[in-house]
């Protein structure tokens, strides 16, 4: 059995995710004796090709090619629709990224096969691999199995696997340039510039506290009522995407995925139910303490300390708490 | 410009969810719907786009019979027409069988443009749009946050990670899934809802689609998460729990 682990980069640096990927194939390579073939996509990624072959893996791939400098579906999609004839693998794994979300289905589709995507585990059971991933915005999970012909497809939620506890050493894999075959009029999407909206005013991933809500929160017009809560506390205010959608607070404070991921000592959810897009950026602070009149809410699987209880009434009570303690 | 938007219905936000034992499914009675809210962004950009260039948007539906009622938020809202893949069993059906099915729809309409939302509040597969394309042969493009269309292309605004955005190009037709938050989805208004009534919705059924699906993954069963964290939930009146939580924060935790 062989698992090709598809890792990305962009203009030379890392995705990090890759290598929360390349744990996941580590350990269901040992649970089923499966090798793994790590492969690096671009133009010029040799650099890139080497330190995958540090890694406990039995083959390292470069596939290059100049049209593959820039992303494009399209050309994604082409030439790993070779590479996957050539290595011919059982199983395919991907980091979840927005760029994986972008081409690894239709590659999947191309070759008449499907893909679970966003996994957040991984279990060998009777034989088989069985693939956990999430359902209703967190509320459940779900065991998934692949069903049909091989190559089978799979992406893996970030922070689902520990990047840094990919193996190094064994025996030194072999390395190859895969040349693939691709035509410009073949791509039919045409990549323009990379840019970031006006410079991020605030770095959120500096700050030691963060008062952070979500839907909860009902209206623009309650929210004063964190910012008090953040003042008393001595945190930076943050929200989850939606609040950041409805631009009841500007984007720069958006927590998640397509956010900004933050650790800080102490994280308070209010009124925030823990959708793994915001949960993935910040289940990494010291402490979390969760507020939410749900008690079943996703968030209180991370959190440390919870209230279940409404939080119009809990937050002021929190925050003259807070000043009272201060004066003692 | 003529426009097919995927709408789904997904349970409520505040749904209760019962599982039966060993089941794949969440039982479905006694629980509300609503119109699935990234589709809603879909929705609104649909209209925005058939107001400035013209054309008609066709809301398209797969599910049971409840699922008309998010065709009908669309009809409401100024989609011109509905159509409904009358599915009971649509949530045995994996990303492929589901895609495939709405290919199957979408061919017999004359259009530019497919929109989907990024990702359904439910399954939360996130694949639609993307495999919606390949099936169709077109180019797509996913995590939209800006539409510009002219001369028979689209240049469009997709979201990368972490704060990053990049403009891409592609000629129509094509297939775009569209990022919450590109835009404020508008409220249905009496007149349009009566105006829906009129509306037409068109129901076909996956025989009179002529698809065959053979499932390529199948979910075994869906179950409420172990916690991996112990969560010490602070009890009391309002002024009780909050005054442990500074308690536990300051000596416990020692974070303030």
């Amino acid at each position: 059995m062989k698992i090709l682990v598809v890792t990305e980069q962009r203009d030379g640096q890392w995705n990090r995710a890759s290598f929360e990927t390349l744990a996941a194939a580590q350990q269901a390579a040992r649970d089923t004796g499966a090798s793994i073939t790590a492969a690096v996509i671009g133009k010029g990624v040799g650099a890139l090709a080497k330190e995958l072959a540090a890694l406990k893996v039995a083959e390292v791939l470069s596939i290059e090619h100049d049209l593959l400098e820039k992303y494009t579906p399209d050309g994604y999609t082409l030439a790993l629709k070779q590479v996957i004839a050539e290595a011919k693998p059982d199983f395919v794994f991907f980091p979840h990224t927005y760029q994986v979300r972008d081409f690894a289905p239709k590659l999947a589709t191309a070759l008449g096969r499907g893909m679970i995507a966003d996994c957040v585990g991984l279990r060998h059971e009777n034989g088989r691999l069985i693939f956990v991933r999430q359902m209703f915005q967190g509320k459940t999970a779900a065991d998934v199995t692949f069903q049909g012909d091989a190559p089978w497809f799979a992406s893996f939620q970030a922070g689902a696997f520990r990047g840094d506890q990919v193996e190094t050493g064994g025996s030194p894999p072999s390395a190859g340039t895969v040349a693939v075959d691709l035509k410009p009029q073949q791509i039919r999407t045409k990549p323009l510039e990379i840019f970031r909206e006006a410079k991020q005013a605030v770095d959120l991933t500096q700050a030691p506290i963060i008062v952070a809500i979500g839907r909860g929160i009902k209206e623009p017009t309650n929210i004063p009522l964190a910012e008090k809560l953040a003042t008393a506390i001595g945190g930076e205010l943050a929200a989850s995407r939606p609040i950041c959608d409805e631009g009841w607070l500007p984007m720069d404070r958006q927590i998640g995925s397509s956010g900004q991921t933050v650790a800080p000592k102490l994280y308070m959810a209010i009124g925030i139910s823990g959708a793994i897009q915001h949960v993935v950026g910040m289940k990494g602070s010291r402490t979390i303490v969760a507020i939410n009149k749900d008690a079943n809410a996703p968030i209180f699987e991370v959190a440390d300390y919870g209230i279940v209880g409404d939080l119009f009434e809990i937050v002021p009570a929190l925050t003259e708490e807070l000043e009272k303690s201060k004066v003692v | 410009m003529n426009i097919v938007v995927c709408v789904k219905q997904v349970p409520a936000k505040d749904a209760p969810l019962a599982i039966p034992e060993g089941a794949a499914w969440i039982r479905e009675t006694d629980i509300g719907f609503e119109l699935n809210e990234p589709d809603g962004y879909a929705l609104e950009e649909a209209l925005r786009l058939k107001e400035k260039h013209g054309g008609e948007v066709v809301a398209l539906s797969l599910g049971p019979e409840r699922s008309k009622q998010a065709i009908k938020e669309a009809l409401a809202k100024g989609a011109e027409r509905g159509v409904h893949v009358s599915d009971d069993k649509f949530y045995e059906l994996d990303p492929l069988g589901s895609a495939k099915c709405l290919a199957a729809a979408i061919q017999r309409e004359k259009f530019d443009l497919v929109l989907t939302g990024l990702q359904s509040d439910d399954h939360g597969f996130g694949q639609t749009g993307v495999l919606l394309a390949e099936l169709l042969g077109l180019p797509h493009a996913t995590i939209i946050m800006q539409i510009d269309a002219a001369d028979g292309r689209l240049k469009l605004k997709r979201e990368l990670e972490a704060g990053w955005f990049q403009w891409v190009e592609l000629p129509l037709p094509a297939v775009l899934s569209i990022q919450s938050g590109i835009n404020k989805p508008r409220y249905a208004t009496l007149k349009g809802i009566m105006a829906a009534k009129k509306k037409e919705i068109a129901t076909l059924t996956r025989a009179d689609l002529g698809v065959t699906v053979a499932p390529t993954q199948r979910i075994e069963r869906i179950y409420v998460p172990k916690k991996t964290k112990k969560t010490e939930i602070l009890t009391g009146t309002a002024k009780e729990a909050a005054a442990k939580l500074v308690e536990k924060l300051k000596h416990e935790a020692r974070v303030i």
